[in-house]
């Protein structure tokens, strides 16, 4: 594994199942993923995600049953709650796919942290095809990018309210209208 | 950009109109989607705004587009997407591990088998589970006609749409071949729902093998019928040759995988150069065409079809040898025990009843897996929480990637153009939309 501890803004690193994780400072990424592109040789912006974390590790949302003394996957015909998963540093992280089109096809996830409200800068300069990417991203998960030229919804209505991916967004249930004066 | 690729083909330099983002590119300066309408043209009645789809025979499916025309020529062009936008994503959120197998197929419903390994790959990834050869070389089988399925249907359409009514005639007739193949092995002609955690759902049945093994007997031949019938069309070569063009590096700098990025001289394939399931193990050929425009990238695929045809009987010919063998990994914490067993056996019961109610858990963690589907590359990041539940599942499209292109392929063509270009990007819309 490359030494990734020179990109700017660079916070940690990890890496499991195989999978390089690089957490960088929210203020650093478009720095950072430029530096990811131009001196490691990671051409291909090939996905950004965001997840919400908003819950995580609470009883109750993904189905936790019993009590926190209890089951460990690791352990078979132990009941209840599992290991508790470790607990994130932000409500939201946003992750960059990259690829090098190259030998072994090396690949690295740029993640960042940050809360509600928070912008990160937008990649657009540096990778053109984070236009949709992070438009889809703005529209279902919230995420500010700032500097977007075009930072407008994509797949949900332009009048849409909400954002459904995240973790708060009922469920169910839809307000219909059916007339524009409703 | 330093880019170190093994194989880079040549890359034209096309006159360039209007801003570019960067020197010698041709995406659009502004917002790389878009295509402006240039300032000379700004606001005169030269330019007549129509709007094309959602609801268009040639838009395969619902992608809409706003084309600003001056006379025939395309001057302004903006993508909307989003009108099959069904929430697969949030929907995976609320079932458990085994059931949501079910979604990734409807998302690319062309290329399902390949969707549906993605995400069932992702499951293993995070479960670090062993699975039997058998199911390894079933999975590829599957997933490698799902290929020639996929772009028949490509084929078919998009000769359809450029007025070559019979071609598609012809490709369907071979897809019903496949679909009845796909028929015979998972009961299912599409959304098979035949990839599980760990193998697969069902072992091969009895009379399958004659029958593939027929069917790649017979494809050869049926792809020299496609070739004699299109590729000296005068019709056909003049409406797709230099149309649509793409260099290498703004294929790159879009994000463009699969048969587009290949079509622009690129030689890269996840089967190839990331391999997965056992594709090290056959002999398989990339083709790659340097031109970039809409006959290449037909090229890539009839060329792609031939090579999955050459797979799919080596995979014939390994799976036959394995009779009797497992096709599915055993472990009771994630496999559904044998049917017969639930008589006998009271352990079976309970894990079956615990698997089928609450599901099986999935260790805390979050991986991206990639493949190489019909279109490109098909990732799936999956977030853990350590519950039954995927926490967070989101699908690396590559028709929504191949539709980023758009506006940088519909420079200086024809309005007629644009419909053998959005047929060129082979883009799904459920795939697109989520």
């Amino acid at each position: 594994m490359s030494d990734f501890s020179k990109m700017p803004g660079y916070v940690s690193t990890k890496e499991e199942h195989g999978e390089a994780t690089v957490v960088v400072d929210r203020a650093h990424v478009r720095d950072a993923c430029a530096y990811a592109r131009d001196e490691l040789g990671f051409n291909v912006l090939m996905d950004v995600v965001a997840t919400d974390y908003l819950g995580w590790a609470g009883k109750g949302v993904s189905g936790y049953i019993g009590t926190a003394s209890g089951r460990d996957l690791n352990a078979p015909m132990t009941q209840g709650l599992q290991a508790l998963p470790d607990v994130k540093p932000a409500r939201f992280s946003v992750s960059y796919h990259l690829l090098a089109l190259r030998q072994g096809a090396p690949r690295l996830r740029l993640q960042t942290w940050l809360e509600d409200g928070d912008p990160v800068d937008s990649v657009v300069p540096v990778w053109p095809a984070a236009d949709w990417f992070e438009r889809e991203q703005f529209d279902l998960m919230g995420i500010r990018f700032h500097g977007h030229p075009n930072l407008a919804r994509l797949l949900m209505d332009d009048d849409w309210e909400g954002h459904p991916l995240r973790k708060d967004y009922p469920i169910g249930g839809e307000p219909v209208r059916f007339s524009p004066a409703e | 950009m330093s880019t170190t690729l093994r194989h880079v083909g040549r890359t034209r330099r096309w006159p360039v109109v209007g801003d570019a983002i960067y020197d010698g590119s041709r995406i659009p300066a502004r917002v790389p989607t878009v295509l402006d309408v240039p300032p000379h043209l700004r606001d005169t009645d030269d330019v007549l705004t129509v709007n094309f789809g959602p609801n268009h025979p040639s838009t395969h499916g619902v992608l809409r587009l706003i084309v600003d025309l001056d006379g025939e020529e395309v001057v302004g062009l903006s993508a909307v997407v989003g009108y099959l936008h069904t929430g697969f994503e949030k929907n995976m959120e609320q079932k458990t591990w085994w059931k949501a197998i079910t979604y990734p197929e409807r998302i690319d419903y062309v290329g399902y088998q390949n969707n549906e390994l993605v995400f069932v790959l992702a499951i293993e990834k995070l479960l670090d589970i062993e699975v039997p050869e058998k199911a390894t070389w079933t999975r590829m089988l599957l997933c490698e006609l799902n290929r020639i399925h996929s772009h028949l249907v490509f084929l078919g359409t998009s000769a359809l749409e450029l007025g070559a009514i019979s071609m598609f005639w012809y490709c369907f007739r071979e897809r019903e071949n496949i679909l009845d193949l796909f028929e015979l092995v998972a009961g299912q002609r599409m959304h098979t729902r035949y990839f599980q955690a760990g193998g697969l759902a069902e072992d091969i049945p009895i009379g399958f093998f004659p029958e593939a093994r027929k069917f790649v007997e017979n494809m050869p031949s049926s792809l020299d019928d496609y070739l004699t019938l299109l590729d000296r069309n005068k019709i056909w070569l003049e409406r797709t040759q230099g149309v649509g063009l793409l260099s290498s590096d703004d294929a790159i700098a879009l994000g463009q995988t699969g048969p587009v990025l290949r079509a622009s001289g690129v030689d890269w394939d996840l089967r190839r150069d990331q391999p997965y399931l056992a594709y090290e193990q056959v002999d398989f050929r990339v083709p790659v065409y340097t031109g970039g425009d809409v006959y290449d990238r037909y090229r890539v695929r009839m060329d792609e079809m031939a090579e999955s045809v050459k797979i799919a009987r080596q995979c014939v010919d390994r799976l036959e040898r394995m009779e009797g063998e497992p096709w599915i990994a055993d472990d009771r914490k994630v496999v559904l025990p044998p049917r017969e067993e639930l008589h006998t056996s009271m352990e079976s019961l309970i894990h079956h009843f615990k698997i089928v109610t609450e599901g099986y858990r999935v260790p805390a963690g979050e991986v991206y897996v990639a493949i190489e589907s019909p279109r490109g590359e098909s990732g799936c990041y999956v977030v853990s929480d350590g519950g039954p539940r995927p926490w967070r599942v989101h699908f690396r499209a590559p028709s929504f990637a191949a539709l980023q292109a758009t506006a940088t392929c519909s420079q200086n063509t024809l309005i007629a153009d644009l419909i053998a270009i959005v047929g060129s990007l082979d883009a799904v819309m459920g795939d697109t939309d989520r």
